[in-house]
């Protein structure tokens, strides 16, 4: 039998990519468009991850990755705020009311 | 065999959260699902031998992240607007490209030849040095701006590259985004609340 190699990592790399693109794409709740954002990033971690175990990579995958979490969780304190402010003005977070700046 | 087990396990539930998270209408049961499938990623990292990015996934993903994420459901799951669905059409296409996109990256990922990626004659130093977990000293040495890890070898007189500048700039950029954050979050809720009470 095989061993779980590079590839099995990247195929769920690449499960998380495509569930947060679609959750992005398709939700019209603010909150779950974010979570979609969520999922994007862990799946490019994943990824970095696969990459310093079974390359020579190394170590620098891992830095890196620490470097998304923490950028991640800087982009949903200002994404959070963001909506906060939104559901202030509009007294909802359904992202397709949000459609002042239209033409 | 143990490790594929595990590997497979925590693939599944990888997996199954993330489409719980798209198929659920339910914005806290999507954080429950957010949660089952970010725990699981940190089970992967802990597989790949990376047990300090592993815990912090934990602390802040499950830790830090969802719990903002629910308090923002909890801070504005009220009012008339409160039931928010996707449409079916909506629904129907976004599968259909999600799929697609899903065969290109597969197709694409089967069809890659990795092996390249090791230099020629170095494939055995990266198979003897592969990291094998206790990474905690390695990476505050790196980010420190040193790398007992990548000792230079004969052919290169620079050794391998330190992260200390982008450490500096990654922790300024994370409290100038903390403090506007904080104040983008009050100063609008002052306003809402005076015009609360005007309207009461």
């Amino acid at each position: 039998m095989e061993s779980v190699g590079l590839n099995a990592y990247l195929f769920v790399g690449a499960v998380l990519f495509v569930c947060g693109i679609v959750c992005m794409a398709i939700k019209r709740n603010g909150i779950g468009v974010l979570m979609g954002v969520e999922l994007v990033l862990n799946g490019a971690n994943l990824n970095f991850v696969a990459f310093a175990h079974y390359t020579p990579l190394g170590l620098d995958g891992q830095v890196i990755a620490l470097f998304v979490i923490v950028l991640a969780a800087a982009e949903a304190a200002v994404a959070l705020a963001i909506a906060l402010n939104f559901y202030n003005n509009h007294l909802t977070i359904d992202v397709d009311r949000g459609n002042e700046l239209q033409g | 065999m143990t490790t594929d087990m595990l590997f497979w396990l925590f693939a599944a539930l990888v997996c199954g959260g993330a489409l719980g998270v798209v198929v659920t209408q339910n914005v806290v049961r999507m954080a429950f699902w957010l949660i089952l499938s970010l725990g699981s990623v940190s089970a992967l990292f802990f597989l790949l031998h990376a047990d300090f990015l592993g815990a912090a996934q934990l602390l802040i993903y499950v830790g830090g992240t969802v719990v903002l994420l629910v308090f923002g459901v909890m801070l504005t799951a009220s009012g008339p607007y409160m039931q928010i669905k996707t449409s079916a059409a909506d629904g129907l296409l976004g599968a259909c490209v999600g799929g697609l996109l899903l065969l290109v990256l597969v197709s694409t990922i089967s069809a890659m030849d990795w092996s390249q990626l090791h230099p020629a004659g170095a494939e055995s130093i990266a198979f003897t040095e592969r990291p094998e977990g206790n990474t905690i000293r390695p990476l505050g040495l790196a980010f420190l701006g040193l790398r007992p890890d990548r000792p230079g070898d004969g052919f290169s007189v620079k050794p391998a590259p330190g992260y200390l500048l982008p450490f500096e700039i990654v922790s300024v950029h994370l409290l100038v985004v903390l403090v506007g954050a904080a104040y983008l979050a009050r100063a609008k809720r002052r306003t809402h609340a005076s015009d609360d009470s005007l309207s009461a």
